[in-house]
């Protein structure tokens, strides 16, 4: 029951402070949009890293690195760091000048009036709102995923569950009503300024949380001389096996005398080679077989996991943070930054956040990979692991606080972001009609309750589908279409037959490989190429060869555009 | 393109293949006692990021854009 009340503390204190946003809203669609153009240096910073880090960053990173090992942080952390920072500083501060001098809010319409074109509006808005809505499911379902088994026991008259682990926990429903419900107040109270507040609040929160996590954990698995002891070894025999187990009575980390075998090498020739080693240190690749229950028939049944990285795949990932370019609820944020100079702190600062939260995070995973049944959704390592080794309710519930922070720290920009979307793009465009700023503001947030109403429907008729494999494929999406935004924003020769085919190869090539994929989950080409890197060069080369082979743009957009 | 800008260009293509570390590949070796080094020269390497765009911040930083910005806000519309 004490997890329960940290974490409904939790909740009320994000909505006061984000409520507090309050008596600095000035009332008009442009605050509500873009702050008014006023968000400084740390908030800016707060309020892209917070959106940036969904559930991901702190559920799916542990996860990632229970199944891949450390090639986890350099697939999604180191290159982020880079890639992500070149993206605010070319595509951000140019977005933000751009928007500033001409009074843009959204994406769609700097697209427009770059390339002259309400129809690429149009082909646009489709794709960036179905890319944004599996993301917003995945927070909302992951959300109810884990405070479930993070509150079990708390109420187990009220919510009964079969299965025990869950009995009594707070149902997805009612956790996925009260997240949106929290959102959604600040959201239309105070727009984009409050989710700027909500986001420093939160990601302070979670990047806290994250660390005390790691201590935690560090101190409790230390018993082992080292932690990374811990990590389950392949034996001379080709079998993998966990050496220690956690003993919740006495709070000792014990030394089996005889190890549990958890899983064993799909090739046994391979035995020699990896003898002695723990295959989740490294990023050599080995395939290993291991029991996982079968969620419909509950029989216990062989899979097979690939531990380590491809090298392939490890070069191609290097295009998935590129998503970050395209982001459309990234795209407001850097557009309410007060000057250019507020940048300058995300720049460098940004790198620094994700080591900071990645970095425990892939240690836990793969430390929980000698501790839990390798059959345990990745999605549930970090609540697991928090739940065996800590035990404490109120750290849970702290812990558990830190999650939600992440998964709501993105949701709320993706909400706003779709209502000043519809408002802007689809009603307010070429409308006959003339709208005061109050009938505008009540449009927006109109659209914002809409959007959560119907994201919260959604993610109850979806909560048993797996949804969380979509997310590569919208970071996927995104990121295909950056050399979209890097034409428009550096090449003046880029017209608009090229920015269709451009966004047309994307959306053919991307469709190919995820039917090819089976409709999400992880999926390579050619030993191990993301197919967002093959998007990428598709839209890039339909880019250049049609804007080459067209009429260039006119003078007058040409310097409307560029210094 | 500035010269500054491309000395940045040539700066970030070679941080971009040194991500590609596949000497530490297959190692197991433990940094600080609990660290694979592995994850530790990834961890550099988010270090080494921060530290080239505070140096692209300080020599290549686009002073002009924020004027321009400012000259048309007022007689411009979308």
């Amino acid at each position: 029951m004490a997890t329960v009340w940290v974490i409904v503390c939790y909740l009320g204190a994000l909505l006061a402070f984000a409520l507090g946003s309050k008596f600095l809203f000035r009332g008009t669609s442009n605050d509500y949009f873009v702050a008014s153009r006023s968000i400084g240096p740390f908030m800016l910073l707060m309020s892209v890293f917070g959106t940036t880090m969904t559930a991901f960053a702190l559920v799916g990173s542990t996860g990632k690195a229970f199944e891949r090992g450390i090639g986890t942080y350099g697939l999604m952390a180191s290159s982020s760091g880079l890639i992500h920072a070149a993206c605010f500083f070319l595509i951000g501060v140019k977005i933000w000048s751009i928007g500033k001098r001409h009074g843009f809010v959204t994406q769609i319409q700097f697209f427009r009036a770059r390339f002259n074109s309400n129809g690429l509006g149009y082909l646009l808005f489709p794709i960036f709102v179905l890319l944004v809505i599996p993301y917003l499911l995945i927070g909302v379902i992951g959300a109810g995923k884990t405070l479930q088994p993070a509150t079990a026991g708390a109420f187990p008259e009220l919510f009964q569950s079969e299965n025990p682990i869950l009995n009594g926990g707070v149902p997805p429903w009612l956790t996925g009503l009260v997240i949106c419900g929290v959102v959604l107040a600040y959201i239309f109270a105070g727009g984009s300024r409050a989710a700027a507040w909500a986001n420093t609040f939160q990601t302070l929160v979670f990047m806290a949380m994250g660390l005390v996590a790691f201590v935690l954990i560090y101190n409790v698995l230390g018993q082992a001389g080292s932690p990374t002891n811990v990590a389950a070894r392949v034996t001379e025999q080709g079998t993998v096996v966990q050496d220690y187990s956690f003993d919740k009575a006495s709070g000792k980390l014990i030394k089996a005398d005889k190890p549990k075998v958890v899983g064993k090498l799909k090739h046994p020739e391979e035995a020699n080679e990896w003898a002695g080693k723990q295959p989740h240190l490294t990023r050599d690749e080995v395939e290993i077989i291991y029991k996982a229950k079968n969620p419909k028939t509950k029989e216990l049944v062989d899979k097979t996991r690939d531990v380590g990285v491809p090298w392939l795949m490890f070069l191609t990932y290097m295009f998935i943070p590129l998503s970050v370019g395209m982001f459309p609820h990234l795209f407001q944020h850097w557009l309410t930054a007060k000057s250019a100079k507020a940048f300058k702190l995300t720049l460098i600062a940004h790198p620094l956040c994700i080591m900071i939260v990645w970095v425990p995070c892939v240690l836990i995973g793969i430390w929980a990979s000698g501790l839990l049944p390798w059959g345990m959704p990745p999605a549930a390592v970090l609540s697991n692991v928090l739940k065996t080794l800590i035990g404490n309710p109120i750290l849970t519930g702290m812990l558990t606080a830190g999650i939600l922070a992440a998964i709501m720290s993105s949701l709320d920009s993706q909400f706003l972001c779709l209502g000043t979307i519809f408002t802007n793009d689809v009603v307010l465009h070429n409308s006959k009609k003339k709208y005061t700023d109050k009938q505008i503001l009540f449009m927006a947030r109109g659209f914002v309750v809409g959007i959560v109403a119907l994201t919260y429907v959604l993610a109850l008729l979806l909560q048993n589908q797996n949804v969380f494999d979509l997310a590569v494929w919208c970071f996927s999406g995104f990121a295909a279409l950056t050399p979209l935004v890097i034409a428009a924003l550096y090449w003046k020769r880029a017209t608009a037959a090229g920015a269709f085919a451009s966004v047309i190869a994307v959306v053919v090539t991307w469709l190919i490989f995820f039917a090819m994929s089976g409709f999400g989950g992880e999926f390579t080409v050619m030993g191990g190429v993301m197919p967002a890197a093959i998007c990428w060069v598709a839209g890039a080369l339909a880019m250049v060869v049609v804007s080459l082979a067209t009429k260039p743009p006119s003078r007058e957009t040409v310097n409307k555009f560029f210094v | 393109m500035k010269k500054i800008s491309v000395v940045f260009l040539v700066i970030f293509v070679v941080l971009a293949a040194l991500h590609q570390d596949a000497w530490n590949w297959s190692s197991s070796y433990l940094i600080f006692g609990f660290m694979p080094v592995g994850l530790a020269y990834h961890a550099l390497y988010s270090l080494t990021a921060a530290l080239f765009w505070g140096i692209v911040i300080k020599f290549a930083w686009p002073e002009d854009l924020e004027q321009w910005a400012e000259e048309g806000e007022k007689n411009s519309t979308p």
